[in-house]
């Protein structure tokens, strides 16, 4: 087993390449871990900031700022009282959140956060991504129906509708994508994530900006699908409050509920991740072709320190400000708490970028680690602007109605997705 | 739940709905889709929305037809919130029931007293002096702006835009804080007496209301910025909701709803009370009678009002604020009608007097009991969605409509 452990170390391919069980282990559980905390955070921001845009203040008491928030709403939800409704399809009541569950997190199996940090490189991995995280309406489905009720069922119905229409246009804008990686000297596409995002490299383009603007359009029409396949505002119809109550999760309470709220939240990160590696680079860091010296690279491998760096100086910054009342005292000591730990963090991170710096002995473990902890930052940071574009809409915008929305889908964005696919072939044979 | 009362439920609605088929009968004009099929042979859904609804604004409960999402018919059920308002008042004197009327229309409830009190003074036949009208003017008008931004708030809510309630909420807190300082309270406010205000504006008052002015103005457009123009707002109330004027009168609509249908028809000027003869202002007027024009017809009314209390701020005149009113209120025998433009449409009160303290019988006539009326002729063949949006455009309060 140390074996297994140790031959790893050093390799360039992806633990599911190596084809080592055990990091793909520790993989699997860091990266189940990480969603995880990522959605609490996503959802400690997401109150947050959409209090800020609504001139409120969001949660304050629990945690300077709100911060054990998430926690204790998480305590809260798996202490509750758990309710079948009598007249509810037990078994499938109970299947429901945990098919969304799965659909959600196993798509992670295959997002690269770098060349090498990925579960595993599957060669067909974008249409295993699709295929795995369009699964997630199977749970919708089969809540709304097994619920008895007739408001989850309109919520499921509207959302399975929805899911499948959208389906076709974010695949259209896919297909789009993968097209592209296909315009190289030997002519073969790839449908690999990591290879995707590798042909982005080798053709010094992130497909955003290819063929100006069908490459942007296709990126844009996939935003709009990805929002809707999430189910987010201003489509989130499944879940419209105002109109169904809670739409297929109605008749969910305590832990269930909280299972269809973190799949819902990881599978925006997991579209938001299929954007980023299609159109944004993946893990590359920006203006790789403008700022290529040797110089530059040290500067962009600063970016995780000093963004650490700030994070822990907006806390210290908090702490300055909080009252000076003794009531605040417990809340002055734990931020300037988590500030110390985000500068500890930050100091860690601009110490390896340093000791790696030395870019001739590319083998060392420094230079490594730095590498590997740039490319994931630089993913993660283009996937939090998606979560901060969630969030900024849903503040935003009113909401789509039913027919409105099916009627995008059908008549606006499958025409456009069809038409740059076409116009990307065409100019794709034309160019190259 | 067992199947019996599934099915007796069911029935129950049915029935319920079928009434309101039959009634519409009456009116042929008003009939826009009457299905055909018999219900339980049908695959059409029955549901309750409401009483506990997030967006029935309060306790209305509507039993929704739909096949799938299109509304075939509705009833509303209304009552939750009835607490016998009038009957209250022939059991109270006139002095004592003034505060009740505040329970009726609560996010307008100066103008409730208002209508109440103006009733009542033309009951007596005795006038309240030239003062107490501008300060009546002045509080009625804050409270149609604050009834408006309530209106908008939650009317944008259900429409899925969660951001305007906040600011429409900062906004109507300043309205708020104006009648706090006035008579000590923010919603129920009592602010007049049968024969005036039993209160002198505070040092300040008209200082304070015209910041507001100059303050609010810029915030009314910044909820039009966020609504106006929007690609999704205006898919969602254009052509949603529609009711012609006829229609409306035919119901008996009134307030922005009537208007934003092209009647131009507007108590404060059609038949001056308080001291509207006095100001200059327009009535704002729709074309299409859509939920969009209602829209619009409020938004320019927030804007109306600003510009009458400019000039009741500017114009107050010195003097008494309270005119000759005996101590015990005895009105000679004889009935009344009066009706007043509250912000969502004619409000009347039918006041019969037998000489006594007491009314013999008191009758209000609520604009949001009277509109709502219109609801099921203007979301048949519509969507689900829709049935909300109109329910906002509405502009009810239930503490109206159930009284």
């Amino acid at each position: 087993m140390l074996n297994e452990f140790m031959s790893y170390l050093g390799s360039n391919v992806t633990p599911g390449g190596a084809n080592n069980q055990l990091w793909a282990l520790i993989y699997v559980l860091i990266i189940f871990a990480g969603v995880s905390v990522a959605v609490m955070a996503m959802n400690w921001f997401e109150r947050k900031a959409l209090a800020h845009f609504q001139i409120r203040l969001g949660p304050m008491r629990v945690g300077p700022h709100g911060l054990l928030q998430p926690i204790a709403d998480a305590l809260k939800l798996m202490l509750k009282e758990d309710i079948i409704p009598q007249e509810a399809d037990q078994f499938v009541f109970w299947i429901a959140p945990v098919i969304g569950l799965l659909a959600a997190f196993t798509v992670y199996t295959v997002i690269p956060f770098g060349p090498s940090q990925a579960v595993s490189d599957m060669n067909i991995g974008i249409l295993f991504m699709l295929g795995v995280s369009s699964l997630g309406v199977l749970g919708i489905v089969v809540a709304g129906w097994a619920s008895n009720s007739h408001y989850p069922l309109i919520g499921a119905l509207r959302s399975s509708a929805q899911m499948v229409s959208y389906e076709i246009a974010m695949g259209l804008a896919v297909v789009s994508a993968i097209l592209m990686t296909s315009f190289n000297a030997s002519g073969t596409g790839t449908l690999s994530m990591i290879g995707i995002v590798r042909s982005q490299q080798q053709q010094g383009i992130w497909f955003i900006f290819k063929f100006f603007p069908l490459g942007l359009v296709a990126f844009v029409n996939f935003v709009v699908a990805m929002i809707a396949e999430t189910n987010r505002a201003p489509f989130d119809m499944a879940e419209a409050e105002s109109e169904l109550t809670a739409g297929y999760h109605t008749e969910y309470s305590g832990l269930r509920w909280s299972l269809f709220m973190l799949s819902e939240y990881a599978a925006m990160i997991a579209v938001s991740s299929i954007a980023v590696t299609l159109w944004l680079g993946g893990w590359l860091r920006p203006f790789p072709n403008l700022l290529h010296a040797p110089g530059w690279d040290f500067v962009f491998s600063l970016f995780p320190g000093l963004t650490f760096l700030g994070l822990a100086a907006i806390a210290f910054i908090g702490v300055a400000r909080m009252p000076a009342h003794f009531s605040f005292k417990i809340q002055r000591i734990g931020l300037a708490a988590f500030a110390a730990i985000l500068g500890f963090i930050a100091l860690l991170l601009l110490l390896i970028a340093v000791a790696g710096r030395s870019s001739s002995s590319d083998t060392s473990i420094a230079a490594r680690f730095r590498e590997g902890i740039d490319y994931v930052y630089w993913f993660v940071l283009k996937v939090a602007l998606f979560m901060y574009l969630f969030i900024w809409l849903r503040a935003t915008w009113p909401r789509y109605r039913f027919d409105q929305l099916m009627r995008i889908g059908w008549k606006v964005l499958l025409p456009i997705t069809l038409g740059v696919l076409v116009l990307t072939a065409i100019v794709g044979v034309i160019v190259s | 739940m067992s199947d019996q009362t599934v099915r007796d439920k069911s029935d129950v609605s049915s029935q319920a709905l079928s009434r309101v088929e039959s009634s519409h009968h009456d009116h042929s004009h008003l009939h826009l889709e009457a299905p055909e099929k018999p219900y339980l042979d049908s695959n059409e859904l029955i549901i309750n929305m409401g009483p506990q609804h997030p967006a029935t604004h309060g306790v209305l409960r509507v039993i929704l037809k739909l096949d799938g999402e299109k509304v075939l018919g509705t009833e509303c059920v209304i009552g939750y919130l009835h607490r016998g308002v009038e009957k209250i008042g022939e059991n109270r004197t006139y002095t004592m029931f003034n505060p009740y009327v505040d329970r009726m229309d609560y996010v307008a409830a100066v103008s409730n007293g208002l209508g109440y009190c103006e009733a009542v003074e033309k009951l007596m036949n005795v006038e309240a002096p030239a003062r107490a009208k501008y300060i009546r003017v002045i509080l009625t008008e804050l409270n149609r702006i604050a009834s408006h931004q309530l209106w908008l708030g939650t009317h944008a809510l259900d429409i899925g835009a969660m951001t305007p309630l906040f600011y429409t909420f900062r906004d109507r807190e300043e309205i708020l804080k104006i009648f706090e300082k006035y008579c000590g309270a923010r919603l129920t406010t009592h602010a007049f007496r049968i024969g005036g205000c039993q209160y002198e504006t505070y040092a300040g008052f008209e200082k304070e209301v015209k910041n507001f002015l100059t303050f609010v103005a810029p915030k009314i457009d910044e909820y039009e910025e966020l609504l106006t123009t929007n690609r999704i707002w205006l898919e969602r109330t254009k052509n949603v909701g529609v009711i012609s004027g006829d229609d409306c009168v035919a119901l008996g609509v009134t307030g922005p709803v009537l208007r934003a249908s092209g009647v131009k028809w507007d108590l404060r000027k059609a038949q001056p009370y308080a001291a509207y003869s006095e100001f200059d202002f327009e009535i704002p007027t729709g074309e299409n009678g859509d939920t969009y024009d209602r829209y619009l017809v409020r938004m320019a009314e927030m804007r109306q009002s600003l510009r009458i209390i400019e000039q009741a701020v500017n114009g107050i005149p010195e003097g008494p604020i309270m005119g000759k009113v005996p101590k015990v209120i005895k009105p000679p025998v004889g009935e009344i009608y009066h009706s007043i433009e509250a912000p969502k449409g004619e409000l009347g009160y039918f006041i019969v007097s037998d000489g006594s303290t007491q009314p013999y019988r008191l009758r209000v006539r609520p604009p949001s009991f009277v509109n709502l009326q219109a609801l099921d002729v203007m979301v048949r063949g519509l969507l689900v969605a829709d049935v909300i949006a109109v329910i906002g455009t509405l502009d009810i309060v239930l503490g109206e409509v159930d009284r």
